[in-house]
């Protein structure tokens, strides 16, 4: 069994799979069982001076019969006093000392962060998170994501925080923002141990159609929310590989943003995380899903040889870069396998009006019929000449393995668009000329 | 006429084929895909092994299939077979809260399979190898479901197992017992395989009342497991009986997984005495192996049947035809072999079944089946073990949470014990009887493996229904009467 411990910045915990600052990781009763479930760490929900919150607070994105595909909240930080969670922090470690706490905070003066940065090493947490990233509520008091959207602010805070510090800070970073780079590199310059990200995305879920006031409604009106959930995780992918490609950032990261399976863990390891973040999927499901977690990625990992997940982290980074970097040479076709096509059409008809039509539907009787096809209904056929190789049909298509992707050797080397530039400048090839 | 094979080799294979067929990798997705992942779920209250079926699901869904075995077989370890042959419409999915939503339980048996096959197909063993023997040794008294659920169980818990059966392969009514289209022998083969690489030693060819002294089993080992099933068919006691083609149901069924299918003898007219589950298994094979006339006989109403309504229900859809408040008086004979069956009609007083005098007709016939319960082996029992209690109807007296038998070093599960229930019962009291073995040898008790979808329960991680199964069908029709 390949080993799942890790070494955050300093902060130990037997798998990488950590409870998320949020309503999972509000009370001890909830780090108990998260721990006895099998997680390797637990970040309290925000600290700070307390808040009130609304009623409600949660709305969600279904998709067919899929609930919860996205999720939004207006919750705020925690609702409980600093001291009642400190304390409850320390009863935790007690029992549980091999596995990570980590206290997440969100203040505002220089003197109330070095308050609770020194009551966190107190109570006995493994580190602190700063909540740069929050976008509603907290933010318009000037904390939150007004914070992590100013690099120049959220550095100056990190100094205040790393003035007092005595065990790992990690920044936790918000999404919404041009690009999380900056703010990435803001905490690095005031020196801050570890990036975690993502924070929520602003959103507006959906608009109930006989009120006309979105989810989730507070007496009649409603305020944007925070996004997360299954639905968030190329935003977070994306934004994990920028900080984890970046050389002026190079910090561990702790992955956040629509995890739920050992997949999306394994997924946010290749591009550099190092642990990894859970809440939405915890709302839905409960702690219990660290089971298979673990259990998957571990399987994966001696599945492909790897020992542990150091074997893994960052692997998929260097394959992903600018777009320029392409090979404009490479080219590959769609090819469908009468076997398994049941003859929905789909492919054609989204080649034909949403793509490059290069589909046609032809007469069955040359291709044989596929598997509940209707005797003397057309056949799609791709025109391969004509096929861009842009994966849409593929997309579509209802069936497993039904269409392939498949690469065509043009017998030319490599060229990206930068060799382009640089032959057409030298005069050693001529214009690519426009597409038909 | 004596009976022979009616249909050619492609035929018997097309009419047995699976009943139930593998899911593809997509359907399965599909499928596990709809399970909501409940809580405390009542498809597990509703297995007898407590397998924790929403986690296994999940892992279906996530890709993760060997980790969705692991879940299966560490709590079952005929896992694969009861996939295949669990009555799970008054099991797991008939407890589905997904009937209450839209009316189709999530199809829990052929996800099961799917999982269970995957590792079957390549090999994989996901139970854990034992660690160092723990130097107990145990005596196995058959190698049906009940035993096999014991020696695993032993096994891993490091005890040395020696399980003697008395047919050539291991396996029991799993490898020799099932209707043909519900589960190849192979699969059963495959599972005692799976048992022998957990060290646990097989001895065939051992017949308990011939082979075996209680003084033997004393001095080779600490404690006895008597998983010997039931004996053959009960007698009818009517005339006629001992013709070659009266013929054991179960013994039918065997000679199904024995022989080609093309040579299976059967007849073109068949009766099948009896109305449970083994009576339908009998009657559909019959008449898939090219019958042309397959009738149940029995003696009390279609409402009293003990086999499930969806039994019934397969039976009628292969043309069995259905004879009730009938009994068979005598079976008549040509030259020798079995030419017709004198019924007689029944009526039932105060709950007992007569025969209405003057009633009596004949039907012509050349094999019949009986399927009308099997004996219990109480005289082999009480000479093997001197001092064991039975019940009044030849079972086997146990205490349930342990199935420790009146003597101490004595366990006992399966249908010695409980008359004759479903493979999951079998398996899931062989699996108490080791930790109840082990409770006794090594003064240790065992839970079961932590279940993630129960975790918090106030009766703990491993409660569910291997502790006490609810049964569906029975919490259904206490809710009808009310």
């Amino acid at each position: 069994m390949a080993d799942l411990s890790i070494d955050f910045a300093g902060i130990r915990s037997p798998n990488p799979f950590w409870v998320a600052s949020g309503p999972p990781s509000n009370t001890a009763h909830q780090a108990h069982r998260a721990f006895e479930a099998g997680w390797g760490g637990v970040v309290w929900k925000t600290i700070g001076e307390p808040i009130v919150n609304v009623a409600s607070r949660y709305s969600a994105l279904n998709l067919g019969g899929m609930r919860m595909v996205g999720f939004n909240n207006i919750e705020l930080i925690s609702d409980r006093a600093p001291e009642t969670n400190f304390d409850e922090i320390a009863a935790v470690k007690k029992r549980w000392p091999r596995h990570a706490v980590i206290a997440s905070l969100m203040v505002d003066t220089r003197e109330r962060w070095h308050d609770f940065v020194k009551r966190s090493a107190d109570c006995g947490a493994d580190g602190i998170e700063l909540n740069f990233g929050c976008p509603h509520g907290m933010c318009e008091r000037g904390m939150g994501s007004a914070v992590g959207q100013n690099p120049e602010v959220a550095e100056t805070i990190v100094g205040w925080v790393m003035e007092a510090a005595t065990i790992p800070v990690i920044v936790k970073l918000t999404p919404n923002i041009t690009n999380v780079v900056y703010a990435a590199r803001a905490a690095k310059r005031a020196g801050a141990d570890a990036i975690s990200l993502i924070n929520t995305i602003n959103s507006i879920t959906n608009v109930n159609l006989d009120t006309l006031v979105p989810e989730p409604t507070v007496a009649g009106r409603s305020s944007h929310g925070g996004y997360c959930g299954p639905a968030v995780k190329p935003i977070a992918l994306n934004m994990v590989h920028a900080c984890a490609a970046d050389p002026q950032v190079g910090l561990p990261i702790s992955g956040i943003g629509g995890i739920g399976t050992w997949r999306d863990a394994a997924e946010f390891v290749a591009l550099g995380s190092t642990s990894l973040q859970v809440c939405t999927a915890i709302m839905h499901y409960g702690f219990r899903i660290v089971e298979d977690m673990k259990d998957g990625l571990s399987a994966y990992l001696d599945s492909k040889g790897m020992r542990s997940l150091a074997d893994l982290r960052g692997k998929a980074v260097p394959q992903v870069g600018d777009w320029q970097q392409l090979d404009l040479h490479s080219r590959r076709v769609a090819r469908i396998d009468y076997e398994k096509c049941i003859g929905c059409n789909l492919c054609h008809i989204a080649c034909e009006d949403g793509a490059h039509q290069c589909i046609d539907l032809v007469d069955a009787a040359p291709y044989g019929l596929g598997p509940g096809r209707v005797p003397g209904k057309p056949v799609p056929k791709v025109r391969e000449d004509d096929c861009v190789g842009c994966n849409l049909c593929s997309l579509v298509c209802p069936v497993d393995g039904c269409i392939t992707m498949t690469p065509v050797d043009t017998g030319r080397a490599a060229m990206t668009w930068h060799d382009y530039q640089s032959r057409l400048a030298a005069g050693t090839m001529q214009p690519i000329p426009p597409h038909p | 006429m004596p009976i022979q094979p009616l249909l050619d080799a492609a035929t018997a294979a097309a009419n047995l084929a699976d009943i139930r067929p593998p899911f593809s990798p997509q359907e399965a997705r599909v499928e596990a895909n709809r399970c909501l992942f409940c809580y405390d779920a009542p498809c597990i209250k509703a297995c007898p092994t407590g397998i924790d079926i929403p986690t296994f699901i999940r892992k279906i869904t996530t890709d993760n299939l060997t980790g969705a075995a692991r879940t299966i077989l560490e709590a079952n370890v005929l896992g694969a077979s009861c996939a295949r042959v669990c009555p799970t419409q008054v099991l797991c999915e008939g407890a589905c809260v997904m009937l209450d939503l839209e009316k189709q339980p999530i199809q829990i048996g052929r996800l099961q399979r799917h999982a269970t096959d995957h590792v079957a197909a390549r090999g994989i063993d996901v139970l854990q190898p034992p660690g160092p023997k723990n130097g107990h040794s145990v005596a196995v008294l058959g190698a049906g479901p009940a035993g096999l659920g014991c020696a695993a169980e032993l096994a891993r818990l490091g005890y040395a197992v020696t399980v003697y059966d008395k047919k050539p392969a291991g396996g029991g009514l799993n490898t020799y017992g099932i209707a043909y289209y519900k589960m190849r022998p192979e699969v059963s083969l495959d599972e005692v395989r799976m048992i022998e690489r957990l060290g646990v030693t097989f001895r065939y060819g051992v017949d308990v009342r011939r082979d075996l002294t209680a003084a033997d089993l004393q001095r080779d080992h600490h404690a006895v497991f008597v998983g010997i099933g039931l004996g053959g068919a009960n007698r009818l006691g009517i005339p006629g009986e001992d013709l070659p083609e009266v013929v054991d149901a179960l013994e039918f069924i065997e000679w199904i997984h024995t022989r080609p299918l093309a040579d299976v003898p059967v007849g073109r007219r068949v009766a099948v005495l009896g109305c449970g589950n083994t009576a339908i298994d009998a009657v559909t094979q019959a008449k898939r192996l090219g019958a042309e006339e397959a009738t149940i006989v029995y003696r009390r109403g279609a409402a009293e049947m003990s086999a499930y309504a969806f039994e019934y229900e397969l039976a009628k859809t292969d043309g069995a035809a259905f004879l009730f408040d009938a009994a068979p008086v005598e079976v008549l004979a040509q030259d020798g072999h079995v030419a017709a069956l004198r019924l007689a009609k029944t009526a039932s007083h105060d709950g007992r079944v007569a025969i209405v005098p003057g009633s009596e007709w004949t039907i012509p016939c050349d094999l019949v089946l009986k399927a009308v319960g099997q004996e219990k082996q109480a005289g082999l029992l009480t000479r093997l073990f001197p001092g064991l209690n039975l019940d009044a109807r030849g079972r086997v007296e146990h205490d349930p949470a342990t199935m420790q038998t009146s003597l101490p070093a004595v366990f006992v599960g399966g249908d010695a014990a409980s008359g004759g229930r479903e493979v999951v019962n079998a398996v899931a009291e062989g699996t108490k009887a080791a930790r109840g073995i082990h409770a006794l040898l090594a003064g240790d008790s065992v839970r079961g493996p932590v279940q993630p979808s129960r975790l918090g329960m106030p009766d703990g991680a491993t409660g569910s229904g291997f502790d006490q199964p609810i049964r569906v069908h029975e919490l259904e029709a206490a809710l009808k009467r009310g």
